[in-house]
């Protein structure tokens, strides 16, 4: 193993050294899904949410807050260590350079991401008999821009943070915001008219949507896709030209 | 054969110039020592040479390339510790020295690497829970892991124990015996002088003076010291007409007599002539410490 594989290796042996991280990041959601499941009236079909059970709900939910987690709270504070403690410098002496343990934190985090999702279909399916994704494609596709534009914005909040902890502060400040739009609070089939209206143009609104839609067996809406590819695209580019490696 | 050559170096911050102009070469398999107080220019100096850093002016050449267009390939030859840059606190040791050796085509043997530097019994232990000096002392091991042809080092014993820095410094005269260029920048005179085949002594972003550190001594006009106590009163005029002698003075009741060349020859000489004995009598050899402060008018600032 060299280079790539063999940074994102490390990442990994690290985050798995931070037992509250792996806790939030990845058992937490799906802890969550089994929390609100064993509500016996969660588990019963509501004609006000259309029919639904407020578990069904909840599982996309648990995985917007996978994401948020881990693009909003763990990447940016991690990276802004990195660069805080002259790591990345120090890599740009060396043949793989600083671009290469960026790259390797993000896939890592992507990776942790997609088992802690996994987790939570699991959780949800056996204990809940929550459906797997009946528009499995769709709901790749739709977790896939939501991850780009979350991990997008995580990457601009490392690139403006002065340092580690002040990363870490406005992690935990945008988490409210973002998660109480994606439902964490008040799922969008509750939400008055407006406010989802809102919740559709952020980042996890639109994710959290085009989950459900792809998991009831349809494909995700134009809007939600394009907000998500939006962000992604946008928060790159901003991430590209303020990213500091010193 | 030159493996270091570094032209009219200018390199300007927003605010301030950090570098006015820096001039100076590396033979291959010596150990080239840039001395100054902080905020001399050196680590910008030493940056650009890795390739970290965009010069404003002059030019810059490393093993025959430029640091900037042919950074992938020099990477692979120079090793570099930086100052202050650190690890992941959760890193041990051994993660990280294999780490850094698998970014390289042809790394050093790590398990020779981490004895040479006494962390052996270290191997195990996080990043975060090493002394500082240990940390050090990995982060040399880092820099060598890739067995660079060049080693850059910035203030490398800044933080170590007298004995660490012993240590220190008989590894890196290994590390020269066996075949690598050392870059060494310190603040520490003492350091440069046990080291370094030749140094340049570096002040507010211009070389001052660049020479083997005997050499930088014996430039001076104050080069030894001589102090004794006469045992019967004694003219200083006898000694100030010697060609010799620099400087008397009186400390209480000690002379004190500075100069170069033969001094202390000559000095004892006209005592004797004149029968006065000396007691106590000492001769004192300047350091590169002296020979610095002589250069730019200033200490070295010291920890």
């Amino acid at each position: 193993m060299t280079g790539l594989p063999r940074l994102i290796f490390m990442e990994l042996k690290l985050f798995l050294r931070e037992p509250l991280a792996v806790f939030f990041a990845v058992a937490f959601p799906a802890l969550l899904v089994g929390i609100l499941g064993s509500v016996p009236g969660f588990r019963e079909p509501k004609q006000d949410i259309g029919g639904l059970r407020v578990i069904d709900l909840y599982v996309p939910i648990a995985i917007a807050f996978v994401l948020v987690m881990l693009s909003l709270n763990l990447v940016p504070a991690t990276l802004a260590t990195y660069r805080e403690r002259g790591i990345l410098r120090r890599l740009a002496t060396t043949p793989v350079g600083p671009t290469a343990l960026l790259a390797a934190q993000m896939l890592m985090s992507l990776l942790m991401a997609v088992g802690a999702v996994l987790l939570v279909l699991a959780v949800g399916r056996l204990a809940f008999d929550v459906a797997l994704p009946q528009q499995p494609t769709g709901f790749a596709l739709a977790f896939v821009l939501g991850a780009a534009a979350v991990f997008a914005m995580g990457l601009v909040l490392a690139a403006v943070a002065p340092s580690a902890r002040s990363a870490q502060g406005f992690g935990t400040v945008l988490f409210f915001p973002v998660m109480f739009f994606a439902g964490l609070w008040v799922p969008r089939a509750a939400m008055p008219g407006t406010l989802r209206d809102i919740s559709d143009f952020t980042p996890l609104g639109a994710t959290v949507q085009a989950l459900q839609d792809a998991a009831a067996g349809a494909w995700p809406q134009a809007l939600h896709l394009a907000v998500m590819a939006a962000y992604a695209v946008v928060f790159g580019l901003v991430a590209v030209r303020t990213f500091r490696w010193q | 054969m030159q493996v270091i050559e570094v032209d009219n170096l200018r390199k300007q911050y927003r605010d301030h110039v950090a570098v006015q102009d820096i001039s100076f070469t590396v033979e291959r398999g010596e150990i080239f020592g840039i001395v100054g107080p902080n905020g001399a220019g050196k680590t910008t100096t030493v940056e650009c040479v890795e390739g970290l850093r965009t010069p404003d002016g002059g030019s810059i050449k490393v093993l025959g390339l430029d640091p900037r267009r042919d950074g992938a390939e020099l990477r692979h030859r120079v090793g570099a510790q930086l100052q202050e840059s650190a690890l992941p606190d959760r890193m041990k040791v051994w993660e990280a020295l294999d780490l850094y050796a698998s970014f390289y085509p042809r790394p050093a043997d790590q398990r020779r690497l981490i004895d040479d530097l006494g962390l052996g019994d270290k191997r195990e232990t996080t990043f975060g829970k090493l002394s500082g000096g240990q940390k050090q002392r990995l982060s040399i091991a880092l820099a060598l892991v890739g067995d660079p042809e060049i080693a850059v080092l910035d203030e490398l014993t800044s933080g170590l124990d007298p004995n660490a820095r012993r240590d220190t410094w008989d590894l890196i005269e290994q590390v020269r015996d066996g075949g690598v260029t050392v870059l060494l920048v310190t603040h520490f005179m003492d350091e440069a002088e046990r080291l370094c085949d030749r140094v340049a002594v570096v002040d507010a972003g211009r070389v001052v003076a660049l020479d083997s550190p005997s050499s930088l001594i014996a430039r001076m006009d104050t080069a030894q010291r001589i102090r004794f106590r006469p045992a019967s009163p004694l003219d200083d005029g006898l000694l100030i007409a010697l060609p010799e002698v620099r400087s008397v003075r009186r400390n209480g009741v000690q002379v004190v007599v500075t100069g170069t060349g033969n001094l202390l020859q000559a000095v004892t000489s006209v005592l004797a002539r004149n029968q006065i004995v000396a007691a106590d009598l000492r001769l004192e050899q300047a350091s590169l410490d002296d020979a610095y402060v002589a250069l730019t008018g200033h200490a070295a600032v010291s920890d």
